[in-house]
């Protein structure tokens, strides 16, 4: 390797960034919790089968007292470490699927709002003030309850009501930029305004919307979550949501059974947003005294 | 304060105002099936009569835009619809549930944010102390719990561990014959978990941003001036560096207010707690739409109050706003 090629290396931005992510012990104790709760979701129920629907026990055994039930049993009778490992899938999957879409739909907005300017970032700014006058869990809940409660739909609610900031903030990064002088080479060499802004704009804007995107994830599962308390998820799918607002008239009889998904949500939205801060500070280094 | 500034915002919050109307209305006909089914709600069971006459109230035989025009007309006159789960006006239902959630809010809203200062600018005096690790760990946590299962957890503690506070509704049905004072007392009493439980998030949030905006704002020049004359460091914390400081904190709580309603609802369900959110929810098992867009409504229309009283705050803290 020349010496230039390894000066490059020690200058990109990117591998600074991973430098100091490596030596961020909350954000890697972030990584392995969630890595753990990945795999188990995975993986877990090979080792530990059943469906998690299935009655197997009496009702309310408490954990740690039949070995078959180490987590215990809900009001029906029905295994809470089934449905710890399988109700995570859901969970995880609509809040990454839910994510992505927030992402899609406030990065595009946000990008044509702030490079063009003028009366397209007037209107669209204009729609986005309006989505975020909606209280987004309400209106969540409505479009689940009109076009019918399943994995997609959910996953499209909570994208369709959370993308604002990520437009604000897009809009914002793009503003910034676009005022740079390779932005202006760029157009003076007749690069279209496309191209400008997905290959020339969108990756100098990518670190504050990748800590975003990060902590959307976060948003997102909490959402999740709270619909599935509520009972609008899908009836016929296991989610930790799901458990606690099944079991939450018995919560006096027996704790067990909203304890441990309440502490697997918690515990997966904790190690995102430990993830998060950890990338934020490792695209910030000034930023990490605060 | 600028006139026309109040003027201007108010008729853009009325225009938000009519989006959501207009949104209210597209979502009840995009929705699968015949809308008239769909307001009188799935449940129901209507019969052909009440369709009729559903069909004759909305105009659901003319053109579209003419609905819309029939729909307006009606919100404009403080008619959101009839309930038909519950056979009453939809807009006198959400009249007597929308206090009991004003009341969950706003004392939400005042717990995070004074509690959230104060533990920000204590944390913020040494900022590598024990209470600057506490804020920033306590804002990790407090971000990543889920709000309704703090609520169930706090119940479970205090329902039979610690019975110091009722864990359901809003007031005790025994002391139906009691004074007024008494009946507040005993409202604030129901009051004290819930608002807890709504608080403790946005609260670990304000404490982390309060505690960096004031590291900001106590470097700055003027700041040391202030100490340099002599100012007690009480009088430059909380005098003059909060000042500044608070600015951000404004603009959060300001965006945040659509939250704390999603979170009081998740909340109202938890505490059975009377107020919009409880009966958002009910009206959604039921599938009582005019009820849930009513609720849609209202709720919008806290969130556009409340960002026309940040602003109009704003311009109160920031003095360099007033004149643009």
């Amino acid at each position: 390797m020349s010496e230039a090629v390894k000066m490059a290396e020690a200058q990109s931005p990117a591998l600074e960034a991973w430098r100091m992510f490596r030596r961020n012990v909350p954000a890697l104790f972030g990584v392995a919790i969630l890595a753990t709760i990945v795999g188990l979701t995975l993986y877990g129920r090979f080792f530990y089968g059943g469906d998690p629907f299935d009655v197997v026990w009496a009702p309310h055994e408490p954990p740690g007292v039949e070995p078959g039930f180490p987590l215990g049993t809900d009001y029906l009778g029905r295994s809470i470490l089934a449905g710890i490992l399988t109700g995570g899938g859901p969970t995880l999957a609509v809040g990454a699927a839910a994510a992505v879409l927030t992402m899609v739909i406030g990065i595009s907005l946000g990008a044509l709002a702030g490079y063009y300017g003028g009366w397209v970032d007037n209107l669209l700014m204009r729609v986005t003030e309006f989505f975020q006058v909606l209280p987004a869990l309400l209106f969540a809940m409505v479009l689940v309850t009109l076009f019918s409660p399943s994995l997609v739909t959910i996953a499209v609610a909570i994208g369709v009501v959370s993308w604002p900031q990520t437009a604000r903030l897009t809009r914002a990064e793009f503003l910034k930029i676009k005022e740079l002088e390779y932005v202006t080479a760029a157009r003076a060499i007749g690069a279209k305004n496309g191209r400008i802004m997905w290959r020339g704009i969108l990756p100098n804007a990518a670190p504050p919307l990748i800590v975003s995107a990060t902590l959307t994830i976060g948003v997102a599962i909490l959402f999740e979550a709270g619909l599935s308390f509520l009972g609008l998820g899908d009836p016929n799918v296991m989610s930790w949501g799901l458990m606690i607002g099944a079991n939450r008239d018995y919560i006096l009889d027996a704790w067990w059974p909203v304890t441990f998904p309440g502490l697997a949500i918690f515990l997966t939205v904790f190690s995102v947003s430990l993830i998060g801060d950890g990338l934020n500070d490792a695209f910030n280094p000034k930023l990490r005294e605060r | 304060m600028n006139g026309s500034f109040l003027i201007r915002r108010v008729f853009y919050g009325l225009l938000l105002m009519l989006g959501v109307v207009v949104l209210n209305f597209l979502l009840i006909r995009l929705a699968p099936g015949d809308p008239a089914v769909v307001i009188a709600g799935e449940m129901g069971g209507a019969t052909e009569e009440m369709l009729a006459q559903i069909r004759a109230d909305y105009g659901l035989d003319k053109p579209v835009l003419v609905q819309l025009g029939i729909y307006l007309g009606n919100v404009v006159q403080g008619d959101l619809g009839q309930s038909f789960f519950f056979n009453q006006p939809v807009a006198k239902l959400i009249g007597l549930r929308i206090w009991p959630t004003i009341l969950l809010v706003l004392t939400a809203l005042t717990l995070s944010t004074v509690l959230g200062v104060i533990l920000g600018v204590l944390a913020a005096r040494k900022p590598n102390g024990l209470m600057s690790a506490f804020v920033a760990v306590f804002a990790t946590v407090g971000y990543a719990v889920p709000v309704f299962w703090t609520g169930i957890m706090l119940i479970i503690l205090f329902a039979s561990i610690l019975p110091i506070f009722p864990v359901e509704g809003m007031q005790n049905v025994r002391l139906r014959d009691a004074n007024l004072f008494v009946k507040a007392l005993d409202i604030a009493h129901h009051l004290i978990l819930p608002a807890f439980t709504l608080a403790v998030i946005y609260l670990a949030q304000y404490a982390r941003l309060s505690r960096a905006s004031m590291l900001e704002v106590l470097g700055s020049d003027y700041v040391r001036t202030a100490r340099a004359k002599g100012a007690s460091e009480r009088s430059v914390l909380f005098k003059h560096a909060l000042r500044n400081a608070a600015l951000p904190i404004l603009t959060v709580a300001g965006l945040q207010f659509g939250n704390l309603i999603s979170g009081a609802l998740l909340v109202e369900t938890v505490f059975n707690w009377p107020g919009m959110g409880r009966l958002a929810f009910d009206s959604i098992l039921r599938r009582d739409y005019p009820t849930i867009m009513g609720v849609l409504f209202f709720a919008s229309a806290m969130v556009v109050v409340a960002n026309i009283l940040t602003d109009i705050s704003y311009r109160i803290a920031d003095p360099r706003l007033r004149g643009k």
